[in-house]
C-alpha cells in the first residue's frame, strides 16, 4: 500500500505500521504523525533491540517507500556520506576527450587566450554526471521520498553530526562547486542512538525525541503475536511475564524485544506449550548474552516460572 | 491557547527542560495539530517536541504528578480553569441580571439564610455577603490576570502580587462598605469582615501557587547559584542531596563538552598511502591526541572528606570524558577505591570507603609511601595526578620527596586544597614544602572551584 499524503490521524498511523508488522504504542505512532505532519525528523533513543530500526523499516514498507539506510560508524566522513568526485571517470574522460580539447585550444595563439577558451568551456569536469552520491545525496534525490535511516548516529564522530545539520533542518546539501541541491520529495529521517555518547544539542533542537523503552506486558503480547504466528495464547502471556520479571534484575545486559521474539520462535520450535523450568533453563542463552547474567538469574527461574504461570492463569 | 501554552512553557523551564524558542514553535505546531481533546495524545505531542532526553521527560511528567498532588495535573488544571471561568461568567451575569432585576426571589439566591444584599453594595461586597464561591472564584481568577500573576518571580513579590489582586478585585470599595455596616448593621458588618479574611487567604494560596509554577526557575537559578559557591566541607544534610545533583549536572556539561575526541588541524606527515589511494589530493597525517588519563589520591580524614566525596562523584562520572582512572583514598594509610566507585551507588562506596580509611588522622607520609611502594607504576608520563586534601600532616614526616618523584613521572601534578591560601603553611599545613612539586595548586572549596580545576585539567588534553 502506497501513499504519500501525511498520515490523517494517529490511528492511522497506529493501523498503517501494525499492517507492515510493527505494533507501535500510542507515543510511537504520535512520534511518526507528528514527524509528517510538521516535517520533522525523529531521534530515537533507547536499549538495544526495541524496535528502534525496526520502526523505520516497517514505515518505508507501509509507505510503500524506498529504504535508505546510513549505518554511522567512527571516522564517517562528507565522502562516504553526502557524496564523492568520480575521479577515475574524470581521469578517464580527460584522456578520450586530450583530441577534442586540443582541438579546442588549438586555434588560440597565446597561452591566455587558451584559458579564455577553457574558461568558456566551463566547468564540465565538476558537474552532476561525475558526482558519485551517497546516502544522503541519494535520499534527497528520490523522485517519490523515501526514508532516511541514519542508524546508530552516536557511534559517528561529532563532525559528522554538524554535517546532518543542514540536511535535517532544511533538507538540502550544499556542493561547492554545484551548489545547494534540494530535496525532491522530503524524506522522512529517522535517526536513531543507542546513547553511548550524548548528542549535541543543535542536533536534538532539530528532531522530535522519542525514547522507545521496553515495551508494557500486553503490548509485548501483542508483538510476540504479531511477530511469532502459531503461538499459544498462554505459552506468550507465560513468556512475556517470564521475561518482565529478569528485566526486574540486576543484569549486565537486560533482555529487549528482540530477545523475547527470538525466545518464543525457540520455544514454538521446540513445541513446548507450556513454559516449565527444564526448557527455560536449557534456552535461557537465547535471552542472556553473558554468562554472569545467566548465573545470576539461574536460581530465580522456578520461582518466576511459577508466577509466570499464575500470570498467564489470570490475565 | 497560545497564551496558555507560553505559560506551560515557562513552567517546563522551572522544571529544567531547556525549551528553546525554536522548540516552543515546534510544539505549538504539534499541539495545533494534535488539538486539546486527548490528554494522552497532548502530553506525547509535548514530550516529543519539549524534552529531548530522558530525564527531561521525567522531570517534565514527574511535574504533572507534582501539581497532581494539589488535586490536579497542570493540563487538567488549565482546562479546568478554562471550563470553569467560561462557565463562572455566565454564572456572574446570570446573578447580577437576577439582583439587579428588581425581583430577588429567596429560591434564586444561592445561600440559605442570607438576605437579599442591597444594591448600593459593591460588587465584591455582594458576592461575598451571598458567600457564592463561584463568582468569588471567577474573580479571584480575572483579577489575577488583571495583575498579571504569571509574571511573579520570586517570593519577595508575593506582597506585591498580592495587593495588586485585591486591589483590582475592588477591595477600596469593599473597605468603604464594611465602613458604612459597621455603622449601620454591626452583625452584618462581622460576617462581611470573617469574609473578607478568608478572601484574603484566597488570594494568597492563589499568589503561592503561582510562585510555585512560575517562579521556579529563577528561585532555582538563585538556589544554584548559592549552593555553587557554598563551602562543601560545610553543607548541611538538605544541601548534600542538592549538591549531589549539581556535580551531575556539571559532570554531563563537562562529558557534553569534552566527550567528542577532537582532531586538531594541525598538519603533521604526508601521508602518502592515502594520497595515493585518491590522486590530486594530499592527505596529511593528523596528530593523534590522547584523552586524560588521571591518579586521584584523596584524603578523607575529618573535614576533607565531604569535599573528597563530592570529587570522586565527579571523577567517576566523567567515564566518557577520560580514558582511565584510578582514584586512591587515605588518611592514616592509603588503599586504591577504583573499584569500589565503579561498582556501587555513590552512598554505598563512600560509606564502604570511609569503614576502610576513614576518619583516621592523616598522615601524608605514610600514605605517599603506601603509594609509592603499591601503585607507582600506575604513573606514567600522561598521567595527570591530583592530590587533594589539606596537607595538615598532624606534624609527621611530610615526605615531599616521594611528591617530587611522583611529580617527575607524571605530565602533571595537581593539588587541590579545599582550605584557602591564608591557612596554606599555618600550624602543620605542609602546603608550601609540597607545592613546589606541584604544577598547579588550588584552593577547591565549593562546587564552582571544583568544576574549574577538573575543566582545567581535563582541558589540558584537548
Amino acid at each position: 500500500m502506497s501513499n504519500n499524503l501525511p498520515a490523517v490521524s494517529i490511528e492511522a498511523v497506529t493501523s498503517g505500521l501494525a499492517s507492515a508488522g510493527y505494533i507501535a504504542s500510542p507515543q510511537i505512532a504520535t512520534a511518526v504523525y507528528l514527524a509528517e505532519r510538521i516535517e520533522k525528523p525523529i531521534l530515537v533513543e533507547g536499549p538495544a533491540g526495541v524496535g528502534k530500526t525496526e520502526l523505520a523499516k516497517a514505515l518505508a514498507a507501509w509507505r510503500g517507500l524506498k529504504m535508505i539506510r546510513m549505518q554511522c560508524y567512527e571516522g564517517l566522513d562528507e565522502a562516504k556520506a553526502l557524496y564523492e568526485w568520480k575521479y577515475a571517470k574524470q581521469l578517464l574522460y580527460t584522456q578520450i576527450l586530450k583530441d577534442k580539447l586540443g582541438e579546442v585550444l588549438g586555434g588560440a595563439e597565446t597561452l591566455s587566450a587558451a584559458l579564455d577558451r577553457l574558461h568558456d568551456f566551463g566547468d564540465v569536469f565538476f558537474s552532476k554526471e561525475f558526482v558519485e552520491p551517497r546516502p544522503l545525496l541519494q535520499a534527497l534525490e528520490q523522485a517519490k521520498g523515501c526514508v532516511l535511516l541514519v542508524d546508530e548516529i552516536d557511534k559517528s564522530d561529532a563532525e559528522f553530526e554538524s554535517l546532518l545539520l543542514e540536511i535535517l533542518s532544511d533538507y538540502q546539501i550544499s556542493i561547492p562547486e554545484l551548489g545547494t541541491i534540494a530535496a525532491v520529495v522530503k524524506p522522512t529521517v529517522i535517526l536513531t542512538s543507542n546513547g553511548e555518547r550524548d548528542l549535541s544539542d543543535a542536533l536534538k533542537r532539530r528532531c522530535l525525541h522519542l525514547h522507545i523503552g521496553f515495551p508494557e506486558q500486553k503490548l509485548e503480547e501483542r508483538i510476540v503475536e504479531s511477530r511469532v504466528p502459531g503461538i499459544s495464547q498462554s505459552l506468550r502471556g507465560q513468556i512475556v511475564g517470564f521475561i518482565n520479571q529478569v528485566r526486574a534484575l540486576d543484569l549486565k545486559k537486560l533482555p529487549s524485544v528482540s530477545e523475547t521474539i527470538d525466545w518464543a520462535r525457540v520455544l514454538v520450535l521446540l513445541q513446548s506449550s507450556e513454559l516449565d523450568h527444564e526448557t527455560v533453563k536449557d534456552t535461557l542463552n537465547v535471552l542472556l548474552k553473558y554468562e554472569a547474567d545467566i548465573e545470576t538469574t539461574m536460581p530465580q527461574v522456578t520461582s518466576f516460572v511459577a508466577k509466570a504461570g499464575r500470570q498467564g492463569v489470570f490475565g | 491557547m497560545r497564551q496558555e501554552l507560553h505559560r506551560f512553557f515557562r513552567a517546563a523551564r522551572g522544571a529544567g527542560v531547556r525549551v528553546s524558542p525554536a522548540e516552543s514553535i515546534d510544539a505549538m505546531r504539534a499541539v495545533k495539530d494534535v488539538g486539546f481533546s486527548d490528554r494522552g495524545i497532548l502530553r506525547d505531542a509535548l514530550l516529543l517536541t519539549l524534552a529531548k532526553s530522558e530525564d527531561e521527560k521525567q522531570a517534565l511528567a514527574f511535574d504533572e504528578i507534582a501539581a497532581s498532588d494539589d488535586g490536579m495535573s497542570y493540563d487538567e488544571w488549565e482546562a479546568r480553569r478554562a471550563v470553569k471561568t467560561a462557565a463562572m461568567l455566565k454564572l456572574t451575569r446570570f446573578i447580577a441580571a437576577e439582583s439587579g432585576g428588581a425581583h430577588p426571589s429567596p429560591g434564586e439566591t444561592q445561600t440559605g439564610g442570607a438576605s437579599a444584599p442591597s444594591p448600593e453594595l459593591g460588587e465584591l461586597t455582594q458576592m461575598l455577603m451571598a458567600r457564592d464561591r463561584n463568582a468569588i472564584a471567577a474573580a479571584l481568577a480575572n483579577a489575577a490576570n488583571a495583575a498579571s500573576l504569571s509574571d511573579i518571580r520570586y517570593f519577595t513579590q508575593r506582597g506585591i502580587f498580592s495587593t495588586r489582586i485585591l486591589e483590582a478585585l475592588g477591595i477600596a470599595r469593599l473597605r468603604d462598605d464594611l465602613d458604612a455596616l459597621t455603622a449601620s448593621n454591626p452583625s452584618e458588618a462581622e460576617r462581611l469582615t470573617a469574609a473578607t479574611e478568608a478572601l484574603r487567604e484566597n488570594v494568597r494560596d492563589t499568589v503561592n501557587q503561582a510562585l510555585l509554577l512560575y517562579g521556579r526557575e529563577e528561585a532555582e537559578n538563585l538556589r544554584h547559584e548559592i549552593l555553587r559557591n557554598a563551602p562543601l566541607a560545610r553543607l548541611e544534610r538538605r544541601q548534600v542531596e542538592q549538591m549531589k545533583v549539581l556535580i551531575r549536572a556539571i559532570a554531563r556539561r563537562l562529558r557534553e563538552r569534552y566527550s567528542k575526541p577532537r582532531k586538531r588541524q594541525r598538519r603533521g606527515h604526508l601521508d602518502t598511502r592515502k594520497t595515493l589511494r585518491v590522486p590530486f589530493l594530499t592527505s596529511w597525517k593528523r596528530r593523534h591526541r590522547d584523552r586524560p588519563k588521571i591518579v586521584a589520591l584523596c584524603d578523607v580524614s575529618g573535614s576533607v572528606a565531604q569535599v573528597s566525596d563530592f570529587f570522586l562523584l565527579l571523577i567517576h562520572s566523567l567515564h566518557e570524558v577520560v580514558d582511565d582512572v584510578r582514584s586512591f583514598a587515605f588518611s592514616g594509610h592509603l588503599i586504591e577505591v577504583s573499584d569500589i566507585l565503579d561498582n556501587k551507588s555513590p552512598e554505598e562506596a563512600m560509606s564502604e570507603i570511609m569503614s576502610k580509611v576513614g576518619f583516621g588522622s592523616s598522615d601524608y607520609g605514610g600514605s605517599f609511601a603506601d603509594f609509592e611502594k603499591g601503585f607507582m607504576a600506575s604513573v606514567t608520563a600522561k598521567t595527570t595526578v591530583i592530590v587533594l586534601g589539606d596537607a595538615r600532616t598532624n606534624n609527621l614526616d611530610p615526605r615531599a620527596d616521594i611528591l617530587r618523584r611522583i611529580s617527575e613521572r607524571s605530565k602533571r601534578l595537581v593539588w587541590l586544597n579545599p582550605e584557602g591560601r591564608m591557612a596554606w603553611g599555618w600550624g602543620d599545613s605542609e602546603m608550601p614544602r609540597y607545592a613546589a612539586f606541584c604544577s598547579v595548586v588550588r584552593q577547591c572549596a565549593t562546587a564552582k572551584q571544583l568544576e574549574r580545576a577538573v575543566t582545567d585539567i581535563v582541558a589540558a588534553y584537548q
